[in-house]
């Protein structure tokens, strides 16, 4: 071992020093990894826009371990990146200790609110897009039930879940709507044999369009429901062409967006909270070719009329997130 | 008696082990069209080129020698624990309990509960596999392995419905009070005027692993029961015959294995974290196996394979930092050197005996080897 430590220590020497001073902004990806087809891609997708429209480059990294939170955070400051964002909820604890030590760098953070006076706190209204997509999953469905499926059961997943039931009544006050979670820990977001037998479940009672919300589990629910002819709803990125003409719309999380405004708006980035809603494109359902044929006028006018009220106030529409509690749907 | 000298089996197979694990990662970086020079010196520099980068490899390595010292205290009784993942879970909650729940004036005196803590809530983990094999011959390997999976289950559990504070998202404890905050390298040394990196995560648990690093020398090589233990690891039939109780050793190496796995807490949840994670152990269960047969199951060797695979972490996270080597490929990487070290052992032992064989043979029978 002492001579491998000889050894080393030689290579020390001549090593590069790393990380030489850039200006460059940082992504950094939650443990799911950066192809997930949903959340962390979404991410991806926005800041590889600001990429090719700017010719600039950024840095990324995919965690390994729940160490390298701190750790990742800390290296893209002192190597001088800027703006650093991060997706997902769990760096709020992290950030909270790192955002003081670096007052000259912008944080950018998605989905969770930390108040630090260089953080930007991106939170989504979720309810809304989902109470969109709710309304045309009672239209789309003959059965009068429709399905939810959550990744994690936490807060957020239900703000998802409660939202949707909001839509599905407005449309019919009698539908019923079967909710499931795929589990409680992190690992509910990446099982999608498991949103595959939920789904199968929720079919035997009579769901004939499900909605997913379970990151990449959501990938398993929208195969099951293209293999047994129901019609599915994605979640964060347009997920409409995986199973062209069997997924009725998407539930756009404009995180890309999020991502891509931090990018541009670079080190002058406005700090605080900030809420991306109906109102200013932050959510929406998706529209293109793959589902053109399963969204009739009607339907289209239908969301657009309450998508219109909700941007401008006239409709409201319940966060679970403000008082734990949902009025049209019990977990 | 032994074909190899001693200094060449401690030496040469673990070297000659990590050149070949070496070369095969740089054909596997070359063929990714990175370039293998300009990557090591990368994780060189990452990991022991600065305080910063020791401060990380040191953290991880604290966590190693807990887990390698766990694995070979149990193999020095023909054990083979493989749940160290699992006890180490527990520990977390055996700290996170000791941490939340009591009002510590001091961290000093905390740091003792929790170490109390700590083995305490991995022995008993580790207690029910033994007691199995000890007295049932439920094979031990079987056993530990599915503690894990009940492990990671418990603490789900715990994490979710009872520890979670409300409104939060996280599957998680909350912070540990201040007064609980282990002194971090940083601290330590700055009395002493060196300037240690502020930002690394090691801390006075790598105090505490060394001690232990210790302790179980002296337990194994110093103590009758670690006589007992070591005659029990190499005959049964033997010890039995010598009077020695195999349920009795049987439990007490897996009491003390599984401990010393759960003492692992004390530096990533309470010196690292400072609030339970779901998944605080992150793998150093299974490391510690990898760390533990590369150590040759000695304290000085588990030491020195243990801040080998710290600067493996390190030097693999700063390749995920600042190449775009993807991240499966630097696992690929930390497989290779397992693999070699841990089990490819004999590939590179026997070619090696071989070779001393016939060194001893060409020499004339009466002059006796010269080290």
């Amino acid at each position: 071992m002492t001579l491998m430590q000889k050894f080393l220590g030689a290579s020390a020497a001549l090593a590069l020093t790393a990380g030489v001073a850039t200006a460059d902004p940082a992504l950094i990806f939650d443990l799911g990894g950066k192809f997930d087809k949903s959340f962390n891609e979404a991410a991806f997708n926005g800041a590889k826009r600001w990429a090719d429209t700017t010719g600039g480059t950024f840095r990324e990294i995919e965690l390994q371990s729940e160490a390298q939170r701190e750790q990742a955070l800390r290296r893209f400051a002192e190597a001088g990146a800027n703006p650093i964002v991060m997706a997902g909820f769990a760096f709020a604890d992290a950030l909270g200790q790192v955002a003081a030590d670096y007052p000259d760098t912008k944080f950018t953070i998605i989905d969770m609110v930390v108040d630090a006076p260089n953080v930007r706190s991106v939170v989504f209204n979720e309810h809304e897009g989902s109470y969109l997509v709710g309304m045309m999953a009672a239209m789309a469905s003959e059965s009068d039930t429709v399905g939810f499926i959550g990744g994690m059961d936490i807060p957020l997943i239900r703000k998802f879940a409660c939202g949707y039931a909001q839509g599905v009544k407005a449309v019919n006050a009698d539908a019923t709507i079967v909710a499931n979670m795929t589990g409680t820990t992190p690992a509910a977001w990446n099982d999608p044999v498991k949103g595959s037998e939920l789904t199968k479940a929720q079919i035997s009672q009579g769901a004939d369009v499900v909605y997913a919300a379970a990151g990449g589990t959501g990938v398993g629910v929208l195969q099951t429901a293209a293999d047994e002819g129901i019609l599915s709803i994605g979640v964060d990125s347009n997920q409409n062409y995986l199973h062209s003409g069997k997924v009725l719309t998407s539930m756009m999380k404009r995180v890309d967006n999020a991502v891509y405004e931090a990018f541009s708006d670079g080190v002058d980035m406005e700090t605080g909270f900030q809420v991306m809603g109906l109102a200013n494109g932050g959510v929406g359902y998706a529209l293109d070719e793959h589902n053109a044929d399963l969204v009739p006028a009607s339907m289209r006018n239908a969301v657009d009329e309450a998508s219109d009220k909700i941007a401008s106030g006239e409709l409201a529409v319940h966060d679970y997130m403000s008082d734990d509690s949902c009025p049209v749907l019990d977990f | 008696m032994d074909v190899m000298p001693k200094w060449a089996e401690v030496t040469l197979v673990p070297l000659i082990s990590l050149l070949l694990a070496a070369i095969l990662s740089a054909l596997v970086i070359l063929a990714i069209g990175e370039d293998p020079v300009a990557a090591v010196k990368l994780m060189v520099s990452g990991a022991l080129g600065s305080t910063y980068g020791w401060g990380y490899t040191l953290y991880y390595a604290t966590n190693f020698m807990f887990t390698g010292l766990a694995v070979a205290v149990a193999i020095h009784a023909g054990l083979f624990n493989i749940g160290g993942e699992g006890q180490a879970m527990l520990g977390g909650l055996g700290v996170a309990l000791v941490c939340l729940f009591i009002p510590w004036p001091h961290w000093t005196i905390a740091v003792l509960a929790a170490v109390v803590g700590s083995a305490l809530f991995g022995a008993l983990w580790a207690a029910i596999p033994a007691y199995l094999q000890a007295k049932r011959g439920s094979h031990i390997v079987i056993t530990t392995i599915m503690f894990n999976f009940i492990a990671a289950a418990v603490l789900n559990y715990t994490l979710v419905n009872v520890l979670r504070p409300a409104g939060s998202m996280d599957p998680a404890t909350e912070r540990f009070p201040e007064a609980v905050h282990l002194p971090s390298l940083h601290e330590l040394l700055a009395p002493f005027g060196i300037a240690f990196s502020k930002a690394a995560p090691a801390n006075v648990s790598l105090v505490i692993a060394v001690i232990a690093c210790v302790l179980v020398w002296l337990l194994i090589w110093r103590t009758p029961l670690g006589l007992e233990i070591r005659s029990y690891g190499k005959s049964q039939r033997a010890a039995r015959y010598a009077g020695i109780g195999a349920v009795r050793i049987t439990m007490i190496a897996m009491l003390i294995s599984g401990g010393l796995a759960g003492m692992m807490a004390i530096n990533n949840v309470m010196g690292e974290a400072e609030r339970l994670v779901l998944n605080a152990v992150e793998g150093a269960g299974f490391i510690g196996i990898a760390v533990a047969l590369m150590g040759r199951s000695h304290p000085v060797g588990v030491f020195l394979a243990a801040i080998l695979f710290g600067f493996l972490y390190q030097g693999g996270a700063e390749l995920a930092l600042w190449t775009s080597i993807p991240r499966e490929l630097i696992v690929v990487i930390q497989a290779l050197v397992i693999l070699f070290t841990g089990a490819l052992d004999n590939m590179v032992r026997m070619p090696l005996e071989r070779i001393f064989l016939a060194l001893r043979a060409s020499r004339s029978p009466k002059s006796t080897a010269a080290e």
